[in-house]
């Protein structure tokens, strides 16, 4: 297993993930998984499928629970945290669906208000509002705000789903599988916008993916899980200059 | 004497052991996972009492789903109701009329609507009806991560989804089947103008002076049960549907079946305490 030294001189982690492991039933999906999110960065997480990397952001907001190794998240160990802490620290992270998740039986305007009403409740309608319009206007979909999920393509579904994670204003993002399903054109504008929302929002992400496209256009950094277990850890010219062959199928 | 040892067939004995050894524990698997289903519907209703009582209410979202388990059950309910008197009536005119008791007609089919008939036939219809909607609603919801994207949005998805349709269902239910008992009825004056001629008012005040609070406030309040039974067999059936899409049709099936079978367990019960106590 090759580890280069990473390139960055960052310190502030806001999640670190340490030693963690997770077993349904008897299979280990995750078997000792150490890493970190820093400040204003995109860490693209690799894979193939079946290799846990959905698993573990669920763990991160706690959608998924683990009883080996550590999460900490702006400094705080989920594990400690009762269930006002982990609803106070989901506010501050936006979770991105591989199927988009939005709510079928609400319009597109819905969706959106849904959990800024929730989390931003000091917000009058006026303001509700404005950014929902605002939002929508991001990912360049206002004329579908009174549209239904079932009339949106899968590309505008994503969108929104994006517009309806941005609008709570997240400190971190975490993405799972942004592209996935996508042509290649509506792929390439998905990453990005990724892009573009880290560097309007200063936001921190966890980009889950095995699309190449999608990471190379987003990620500072990345990072390989196989079997459970990191396989490599880098930036973006370490991964295009190995020469392991699993990397290489991945990158070529 | 010579003595004669048996042969035994060691591989034989091994091979039979390990297979009585399987079917004991696949019994007992079985068992196992009986009871751990009874535990988590138990742990289930706890969580629903508890988030019930705790936190904001979501009142918009409960009067919505009273909206629609009410309203867009009423053409069903409608249907139902008229023709149950109406059949009851046509059926019990001759047997009535033999012994010239024609005119305990309206008070007849009045109580067997308010106290059984219409308590049972609607619950066993909002079953089929509300219940399989709930269970697909909540399955599909679960399937597409969008029970997930509630929680991670800082909303509780129990307190959300599942207690405001278990409360809209054991609010409705009652409703409905007084809606149903008064369509009930119509349906029997209608039945009763097919071979005769009353009138509406005449037919009405025949068939109230035989009933009174006592047979309607036992069904109503077995209504209430049914209305919660459903609820939360549609809900726990939707909320724990498995990751594929046929899990999404497997729970609203099981939601119609589980949720059948209690309505008529619940009035077994509920009849056998109102016997003992009117």
């Amino acid at each position: 297993m090759e580890k280069p030294e990473l390139n960055n001189n960052q310190t502030d982690a806001i999640i670190e993930v340490k030693n963690l492991q997770i077993k349904f039933g008897k299979q280990e999906v995750l078997k000792d998984v150490t890493l970190n999110l820093y400040k204003g960065e995109n860490l693209v997480v690799l894979g193939k499928s079946g290799s846990g990397k959905s698993v573990l952001i669920k763990c991160i907001v706690n959608l998924l629970t683990f009883k080996n190794g550590t999460i900490k998240v702006f400094g705080d160990d989920i594990l400690l945290m009762n269930r006002n802490e982990i609803s106070s620290m989901r506010k501050k992270i936006g979770f991105l669906f591989q199927s988009g998740a939005l709510y079928d039986s609400m319009t597109v305007k819905e969706n959106i208000e849904f959990p800024l009403r929730r989390i931003k409740s000091e917000l009058n309608e006026k303001e509700i509002d404005e950014k929902v319009k605002e939002v929508l206007e991001n990912v360049g979909l206002i004329d579908s705000i009174n549209k239904m999920p079932s009339q949106l393509s899968g590309g505008m579904r994503k969108r929104i789903s994006l517009a309806r994670t941005i609008v709570i204003d997240p400190l971190i993002m975490l993405y799972d599988e942004p592209t996935t399903g996508l042509d290649p054109i509506t792929a390439n504008e998905i990453s990005e916008l990724i892009k573009n929302i880290q560097e309007k929002y200063n936001t921190a992400s966890i980009i889950i993916t095995h699309d190449i496209h999608c990471a190379r256009t987003t990620a500072d950094r990345l990072v390989m899980l196989r079997e459970g277990e990191i396989y490599l850890e880098g930036n973006l010219k370490q991964f295009e200059e190995s020469k392991d062959e699993m990397i290489m199928s991945f990158f070529k | 004497m010579k003595i004669v040892i048996p042969k035994i067939d060691v591989n034989k004995i091994a091979s039979h052991s390990i297979k009585i050894s399987e079917k004991t524990l696949a019994k007992s698997e079985l068992a196992n996972e009986f009871l751990l289903g009874i535990g988590n519907v138990v742990l289930f209703i706890q969580r629903i009492f508890t988030e019930m009582f705790s936190g904001r209410a979501e009142f918009k979202e409960f009067i919505y789903q009273c909206y629609q388990m009410g309203n867009k059950s009423l053409p069903l309910i409608s249907v139902t109701g008229t023709i149950m008197g109406l059949v009851l009536t046509i059926q019990s005119r001759p047997v009535l009329a033999e012994f010239g008791a024609e005119s305990l007609l309206p008070g007849m089919v009045a109580i067997s609507l308010i106290r059984e008939i219409g308590p049972v036939i609607t619950g066993l219809i909002c079953a089929g009806k509300i219940g399989s909607g709930i269970g697909a609603e909540l399955g599909s919801m679960k399937v597409t991560e969008q029970i997930e994207a509630m929680e991670v949005s800082s909303t509780n998805p129990m307190k959300f989804l599942v207690v405001t349709r278990v409360l809209a269902t054991t609010v409705m239910l009652p409703l409905l089947v007084l809606y149903a008992d008064a369509l009930g009825i119509i349906g029997s004056w209608i039945g009763a103008n097919i071979k005769g001629d009353v009138t509406i008012s005449l037919f009405f005040s025949q068939a109230f002076s035989q009933v009174g609070f006592n047979d309607f406030i036992p069904s109503v309040i077995k209504s209430f049960f049914f209305g919660a039974v459903i609820g939360i067999v549609g809900c726990y059936k939707g909320y724990n549907a498995g990751r594929g899409t046929e899990s999404v049709g497997k729970a609203a099936n099981s939601a119609v079946v589980i949720g059948s079978l209690l309505v008529l367990i619940v009035d077994v019960i509920a009849v056998q305490i109102t016997d003992m106590l009117l």
